[in-house]
């Protein structure tokens, strides 16, 4: 039991934690980004496969690191316009329209890197984003090592999280992004533009969900493989509604998952003859568990789903 | 540009929006070929070839098929109601383990037909209860299903890798993570000698007239339709929602999970947890470009199994990576999803 | 006066209806301008127009002389038209500052200037009387604040021209008093307003113009002291219509009755403590303003909610487990409150929604299976007995108009004989003819022996059918009175919630 409870003590299973949530914080505000704005957006599972790919690919192909999260955030931005054109002004099912495009980016990521990669024995590596040692802070024990040594892309889903709570509290824009989830109707009649404002974010959410994606290839791990992110995107929109659409209770809830996950992944080490498949479960029954607890007192964006047409009444 | 809704949807239209969709799609896919230095009519032609072009290839292809067919049901069944059962993949492979442990250790040894019959009954079943939980989640504390039953795809699918790694382990199998078989007799019957083609297609067939038969004659069928158009005015008309919707995830798990117990007696005979490439998510394209209708969810099972049986012909002949079947499929869900849209709507002004 | 506003020539179609036929007004400044009509007549269509919602086929807008860009509401905003919608454009979820605030500052600016926009607001509701708590969230208002909200954010846009689309259809009659009130008082300031209506007594009270429309056109223009409700009436209606009214006759029976029925939901209380008797051959009117139960009860009496207290029992055997299809089944027929999201399936045939409530009775199916062919005679004679226009069994009921959907659900009740109707706005967004319709078939009922329940926000329609009437406020019933006994003073005082004084005095 001891050795249970002990696990928590180390500074690898926090360090750990961090690693874990930062596709899941980029994710999660992503999706979190677009509902506030009415629209639910089911690519973020082929947005981050192909994020994960264009990523890796680019830095594989000579680029740099930060390149890499460019060109990822690029796609899902090009991958999330699509959505948005076929959900806003066509006013498509947002189901059907978010699995389609889960179904497209990730069957393209495959395809393309199939296409443009020669794959021997041993898929190719790319050298990944290493530790970036904050000067100072990092010599704090036990939290330097595991808040303060972390790669850059883990400060960078921080710093978003932060950046994204400030904009949607705080600025004209962020209201009218949240106006527009709320009721497009009262968005229009006040001489903006819903459509452009959920067009917008949903370019910009999906962004976000590309770079998640990345990270798995450019800083997790070293190389790609098609069947990578593993649900990690229907797990971000579980994420968000956990989150009553906050972004600051996304990082929380990000962090809160990934912690979970990590103590599994030790835990199969320490309790031996339990099927490993038990543990690899655990996450996902934990999200349907999360989502029943939340989903009644969830305070739901009201247009979310609901097509805006101009002049239709 | 706005939109505005046709008063009458013109029959000729309706006909020939999958076909649109469908030419749509390959044009756009024909760019990511032509991206790989080959003709998309070259490989276009390779595909037709190698879905089409021999005995062989065609009864492979609708061996293909046979799984689309049920899973393209279950999610047609389902949307039509407005439930988002996007959870096929793990109820077929709810249904195939079930059919391979029941047909390895339960019915071994009894009468062939009655033991078939209740091992795909079974496999039904046990597809059924698998969408139950995530409906009664929505009914009872309103969680959207969309995510749970996807969730559960994983978790159905790491249960499968448990249970041949362990207690259903096949130990002839060389180390194979793969479920013990089910005896030969208890296997679906050839229906083309010297090829892979089982009876499983007439069940698909069966079951693509059973359900037309349901949506459009009975009383229940209607009020599937009444309650996924209008809730509101379903529920006004005294159809009990939960009911209904129940009985729609029943049907539709159940014909997922038909079409995992069918692929395991009648192509494989055991379960692995590579038995489906995708069956679960490729019933939702072949529903989408049906229109949800039960006929049309037999041609456009053909169409998917062709492009995908094809694909890995054209591959080994061009270089093309097969994947591009997957690109196909995506493109023709998404274009079909618009022409659906100029089916109903128009361009005003 | 200087016209501050002018509409020239405005024509408007959609698809085969012509909604504006060459419509033109102005406005001056200082005016308050009624803008009347029917439902249909083309009133809020022009409106939409002027504030930029849609764009006209033909014709200007100009105000203070400048031509308008059509179609973008943001120059409406700009040039200091604002408008307050029937259906409030809100967000529940938001606060009122926020909601006052959207769409008021530059989008990219890199904080909004909450404090400043806070005094403004205030400022604003001070000095026109319209007190509002900035922080409070929205939903959590009465409609009536909801209201003052929204025409807070058309005054805090600096509006000089304010539009106003039937702005009394959700306010009792004192609140409405006031409204006018303040309106007059924004037109001292100079400010111009011009307010949609049907509403006759409204029109000749707080207007000082009146421009009717009928039919998508323009068919009058009068200054509201050289008018009279009565010509304004027959201006509005064209072809006098005349409503069918109610003969005198005894009623029999108790059939229908609830003993203090409580209907909560959540946390709310919707339904509290509430007492009526129906009897056969007469009507029993609900009035109240939009919003206080009227819903619940339409919901209780549907069979889609069940009292959480009391008894409802039909011919004295308790009802309250019942649902929808077995009330059908005792007697008890139904007209929704919505017609479009309740009463039809716009996308099913006329013969499915026709028979969709009855569909497991054995006229219609057997052995699960339907019976297409009885169920297709059944819509065929409703069509012919109810005179649903353009119709045909097969025909997608989206396709009919609005008054022959009514027909086609009253018809529906109609059909099986039922000894119970309960109507919950039955004539809501009809014209004038399809009223009448509707009214001469409920009168009917009532003479053939049916007790009727009629929820109604329409004054003139409840005292008009109504043997009896009772007010519901807040989720109470007032006692019933003889409908002869109902005058508006009376009446105006039950439906704000003043009938213990009355009883007492």
């Amino acid at each position: 039991m001891n050795d249970l409870l002990g696990l928590f003590l180390t500074a690898s299973l926090w360090a750990a934690v961090l690693n874990i949530a930062t596709p899941l914080i980029f994710g999660t505000l992503g999706a979190l980004l677009c509902e506030r704005a009415g629209v639910l957006n089911l690519g973020i599972e082929g947005i981050m496969t192909m994020g994960a790919m264009i990523g890796w690919l680019t830095v594989y192909g000579g680029g740099g690191l930060w390149t890499g999260l460019l060109v990822a955030a690029a796609a899902g931005a090009l991958l999330g316009l699509l959505h948005a054109g076929l959900t806003v002004p066509l006013g498509l099912s947002q189901h059907v329209a978010g699995l389609g495009i889960t179904l497209l980016a990730s069957a393209l990521a495959a395809y393309l890197y199939r296409l443009l990669v020669e794959i021997g024995d041993l898929p190719p590596t790319i050298v990944p984003f290493q530790p970036l040692r904050i000067p100072g802070l990092s010599d704090i024990p036990f939290l330097g090592e595991v808040l303060f040594s972390r790669t850059p892309p883990t400060y960078l889903a921080l710093v978003a999280a932060l950046v994204l709570g400030l904009v949607l509290a705080r600025t004209p824009l962020g209201l009218a992004v949240r106006m527009t989830g709320e009721n497009p109707h009262a968005v229009e009649a006040q001489g903006l533009d819903p459509v452009r404002i959920r067009i917008g974010a949903v370019v910009a959410g999906s962004a976000l969900m590309g770079v998640g994606g990345a990270f798995l290839t450019t800083a997790a791990f070293n190389s790609f493989f098609p069947a990578m992110v593993q649900g990690r995107g229907w797990i971000c929109i579980a994420l968000v509604v956990f989150a009553s659409w906050r972004p600051g209770r996304a990082l929380l809830g990000a962090l809160l998952f990934a912690l979970f996950d990590a103590y599994q992944l030790r835990l199969q080490a320490v309790v031996p003859g339990v099927p490993y498949q038990l543990f690899l479960m655990a996450p996902y029954l934990l999200s349907i568990l999360a989502l029943t607890v939340v989903a009644r007192r969830a305070q739901v964006p009201e247009a979310l789903m609901a097509p805006y047409r101009r002049g239709e009444r | 540009m706005r939109l505005e809704r046709r008063s009458h949807v013109p029959l000729a239209l309706a006909a020939t929006t999958p076909l649109a969709a469908v030419a749509a799609a390959l044009v756009l896919a024909g760019a990511f070929i032509a991206l790989a230095g080959v003709s998309p009519l070259t490989a276009y032609a390779e595909m037709l070839r190698g879905a089409l072009g021999s005995r062989l290839s065609l009864t492979e292809m609708l061996t293909r098929a046979t799984p689309l067919m049920l899973t393209g049901l279950a999610a047609a069944v389902a949307f039509r109601a407005r439930v988002w059962n996007i959870g096929a993949e793990g109820q077929f492979y709810a249904g195939a383990l079930l059919a391979a442990w029941a047909g390895h250790s339960l019915l071994a040894g009894w009468p062939a037909p009655l033991a078939i019959a209740l091992l795909m009954l079974g496999g039904m079943v046990a597809g059924a209860l698998l969408l139950l939980g995530p409906l009664a989640l929505r009914l009872g504390f309103g969680v959207d299903e969309v995510v749970t039953t996807l969730l559960l795809n994983f978790v159905v699918v790491l249960f499968v890798g448990l249970m041949i790694e362990g207690p259903l382990k096949d130990p002839m199998a060389f180390g194979w993570p793969q479920s013990v078989p089910v005896p030969g007799d208890l296997r679906l019957p050839d229906l083309v000698p010297r090829s892979r083609l089982h009876v499983g297609l007439l069940v698909a067939l069966a079951a693509a007239a059973v359900v037309w038969l349901i949506n459009a004659r009975t009383v229940w069928g209607r009020e599937m339709k009444a309650a996924g158009l209008s809730p509101r005015a379903a529920a006004f008309a005294g159809v009990s929602l939960p009911r209904t919707l129940v009985g729609v995830a029943l049907l539709s798990g159940g014909l997922a999970g038909l079409a995992g117990a069918v692929e395991v007696l009648g192509s494989t005979g055991y379960v692995t947890t590579t038995l489906s490439p995708g069956f679960g998510y490729a019933g939702i394209v072949v529903a989408m470009l049906a229109a949800l209708h039960p006929a049309g969810v037999v041609a456009a099972a053909v169409f998917v199994a062709t492009i995908f049986v094809g694909a890995d012909a054209m591959s080994r002949a061009t270089g093309v990576p097969s994947f591009i079947a997957d690109v196909i499929m995506a493109l023709a869900l998404l274009s079909m999803l618009v022409a659906l849209l100029f089916t109903t709507h128009r361009i005003a002004r | 006066m200087t016209p501050v506003l002018e509409l020239e020539a405005i024509t408007k179609r959609f698809g085969p209806l012509l909604a504006n036929d060459g419509i033109s007004l102005s406005l001056g400044e200082g005016e308050v301008l009624a803008l009347l009509g029917e439902n249909g007549a083309g009133k809020t269509t022009l409106m939409n127009i002027l504030f930029g919602h849609y764009r006209p086929d033909s014709g200007e807008v100009r105000v203070m002389g400048r031509p308008l860009l059509p179609g973008r509401p943001r120059a409406a905003l700009a040039a200091g038209v604002g408008m307050v919608h029937q259906h409030f454009t809100l967000a529940g979820n938001l606060s009122v500052l926020e909601n006052v605030m959207i769409g008021s500052e530059p989008l990219l600016r890199f904080r909004s200037r909450r404090a400043e926009a806070r005094a403004r607001l205030l400022s604003l509701a001070e000095r026109f009387g319209l007190p509002v708590t900035p922080e409070a969230r929205v939903g959590d208002l009465s409609v009536g604040e909801r209201q003052r909200v929204e025409i807070l954010k058309a005054l805090y846009r600096q509006a000089r021209i304010l539009i106003l689309d039937e702005p009394t259809a959700v306010l009792a009659r004192p609140e409405a008093e006031r409204l006018f009130e303040t309106l007059r008082g924004m037109a001292r300031e100079g400010l111009s307003v011009i307010f949609i209506s049907h509403k006759l007594h409204e029109v000749m009270a707080a207007s000082d113009r009146v421009v009717v429309l009928r039919a998508g056109r323009m068919v009058a223009e009068r200054a509201t002291r050289d008018t009279t409700p009565a010509e304004l009436a027959e201006l509005m209606v064209g072809s006098r219509v005349v409503r069918p009214r109610r003969d005198r006759r005894a009623s029999g029976d108790v059939v229908l009755e609830a003993q203090a029925v409580t209907l909560r939901e959540g946390e709310t209380t919707r339904l509290d403590c509430i007492d009526f008797t129906l009897r056969a051959g007469e009507i029993l009117g609900i009035v109240g303003v939009s919003g206080n139960g009227q819903a619940a009860l339409g919901r209780l009496l549907s069979g889609l909610a069940r009292p959480t207290e009391g008894r409802l029992l039909l011919d004295g055997q308790d009802l309250s487990a019942l649902g929808p299809r077995t009330l059908g089944r005792a007697g008890l027929g139904r007209i929704p409150e919505d017609r479009h999201a309740e009463g039809v399936i716009g996308d099913l045939p006329v013969w499915e929604n026709a028979t969709l409530e009855r569909l497991r009775e054995p006229a219609f199916s057997s052995g699960g299976f339907v019976r297409r062919g009885a169920a297709r005679t059944h819509a065929q004679s409703l069509i012919e007995r109810f005179d649903i226009r353009g119709a045909t069994p097969d025909t997608r009921t989206r396709l009919l108009s609005g008054g022959n959907m009514q027909k086609l659900i009253l018809g529906r009740v109609l059909a099986s004989g039922p000894r119970v109707i309960v109507a919950n706005q039955p004539t809501r967004g009809l014209d004038e003819g399809a009223i009448a319709s509707v009214h001469a078939r409920l009168l009917e009922a009532r003479a053939q022996g049916a007790a009727v329940l009629l929820i109604s926000e329409e004054l003139e329609e409840a005292v008009g059918l109504s043997d009896r009437l009772q007010a519901i406020v807040k989720g109470r019933l007032s006692a019933p009175i003889a409908a002869e006994e109902a005058d508006a003073r009376r009446l105006g005082l039950m439906m704000a919630g003043v009938w213990d004084a009355q009883n007492a005095a």
